[in-house]
């Protein structure tokens, strides 16, 4: 396990942490869009090298964990069906569903494959015409132009017997729904690098400047962490609230057009509901209607499931930045990555995993 | 999986399927690769590719740079479509026993 201080860059990082720390007149609460991000910023220790000068409130940017749980259920009622190749990234295998998972699914005779990308399954597809195959199209901006292009070569090619479970969901309604909360503290933002690679950063000035609130397109480095959080910082000390580019190296304004051109095709926005934070208007996008016959929800019967939410998981809290993952009382103990009672232990990118995988059961120590 | 990994192109393989596709070395693990979304790549050059398709230019220095934190990070594996961080590999902390206040 590498800490910070084991990194070549280190001398770099203790002279930007220690700018940081000199510059803030106090604890200045800025929070971390993506999942990725919590978990380098847990990983090398980041929060401490800070101090008190920042509090990291870490976002909701885990894509499964945010995944909605009826999503969830549909999949695993569509996994279990005989005549269904079902393909899935691997991280969503452990989340748990109401009353299951896809592993035990899997265990139980269903036909789930783990593929790398989207293409993979619809090249399943191509192989297993008698078959019917289902992938699970979730995540941010940044799967979706994967996902988009399967979805619109299987058109393209009349390829019938594939379809997709769609659950995406976006950042920026997800940051105006955060800001727009009465409990919400957060005073900066650090955007999601590879979002922003995707969909640039053209979505982000009309919320700065509403909010007042500075956002700082931000990678995954522990340098680019500290450069991104230098920067909020200086425009909080400064009153300013600006976007500012942290990312230049794979983050320009427009983002990846031809991309944004596919999705703007293939998907709708979409009320959706995250999972541990509630339904918020035009957060996700769902397939438009030239793309209704690939659409997994509609080809397989799957309403009328009713969701229950573990007992105990307190993902909802962590999710929304109220509670730090080792202040839930079965961390650690009854929830590990192997045990998952909610989403936020499953993948890397969740908060709890983060932390479990960190070692990080405690208050993070204050040195400098 | 939706991190991105920086990885070079090291083949294209044309337009097979209606779609532009090539070869990515991720530090010696080898991908098939969508580079459909972009369109003026070429052999050499490095790209951000996530599950499966590249959507960002990057520099080789960054790329490289990047490749390392993650590989530090234990998240190369499961990023490119392995199995996930095993679990048990984490020590069990000893603080588990009596749970912070
Ligand atoms: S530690 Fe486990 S039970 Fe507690 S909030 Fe996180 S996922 Fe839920």
């Amino acid at each position: 396990m590498k800490y910070l201080a084991e990194f070549r860059d280190a001398p770099a990082a203790r002279a930007l942490a220690a700018e940081i720390r000199n510059s803030a007149s106090r604890p200045w609460p800025i929070m971390e869009v993506c999942g990725g991000q919590t978990h380098s910023i847990i990983r090398n220790g980041i929060d401490q090298l800070l101090g008190d000068a920042v509090e990291l409130i870490h976002g909701p940017g885990c894509p499964v964990c945010v995944t909605p749980l009826e999503m969830i259920d549909k999949a695993l009622a569509i996994a279990a069906r005989p005549e269904v190749i079902f393909c899935s990234f691997g991280d969503m295998l452990r989340v748990p569903g109401s009353e299951s998972d896809l592993f035990r699914v899997k265990s139980e005779g269903g036909d789930i494959r783990v593929v790398y990308s989207p293409l993979d399954a619809l090249d399943l597809a191509r192989k297993n015409p008698a078959r019917q195959v289902v992938f699970f199209g979730i995540g941010f901006e940044t799967t979706a132009p994967a996902n988009a292009m399967a979805v619109h070569l299987a058109a393209r090619h009349g390829i019938t017997n594939f379809s997709m479970l769609v659950s995406h969901v976006l950042v920026p309604p997800a940051l105006e729904a955060i800001l727009d909360s009465p409990r919400c503290r957060v005073k900066a933002f650090l955007a999601a690098g590879h979002v922003c690679c995707v969909m640039g950063f053209w979505q982000y000035p009309p919320i700065a400047a509403r909010w007042r609130v500075p956002i700082v397109v931000t990678g995954f480095e522990p340098l680019d962490l500290l450069e991104g959080i230098r920067r909020a910082v200086r425009q909080l000390e400064a009153g300013e609230a600006r976007v500012e580019n942290a990312y230049e190296r794979a983050v320009t304004f427009d983002g990846n057009r031809p991309a944004q051109a596919l999705l703007d095709d293939v998907f709708d926005v979409t009320d959706r509901t995250w999972r541990g934070i509630g339904s918020i208007p035009r957060s996700g996008w769902r397939l438009s209607a030239r793309y209704q016959a690939w659409d997994a929800e509609a080809r397989f019967d799957v309403g009328g499931i009713a969701t229950k939410e573990p007992a105990n998981c307190r993902a909802g809290e962590v999710l929304q930045g109220t509670l730090k993952p080792y202040q839930c009382p079965a961390f650690g103990t009854q929830c590990t990555p192997r045990t998952p009672l909610g989403a936020t232990m499953v993948s890397a990118e969740g908060a709890c995993a983060a932390y479990y995988h960190a070692g990080r059961g405690v208050e993070p120590a204050v040195h400098g | 999986m939706c991190l991105g990994v920086p990885g070079r192109v090291i083949e294209i393989s044309g337009e097979a399927g209606g779609v532009r596709m090539g070869k990515v070395d991720f530090g010696g693990i080898r991908k098939e690769v969508c580079l459909a979304y972009l369109p003026d790549i070429e052999v050499g050059d490095y790209a951000i590719v996530h599950v499966g398709f590249a959507i960002s230019r990057l520099d080789e220095a960054s790329a490289l740079a990047t490749l390392e934190t993650f590989k530090a990070l234990g998240v190369l594996d499961e990023e490119l479509g392995g199995a996930p961080a095993d679990p048990p590999s984490c020590p069990v902390p000893a603080w588990t026993e009596a749970p912070p206040p």
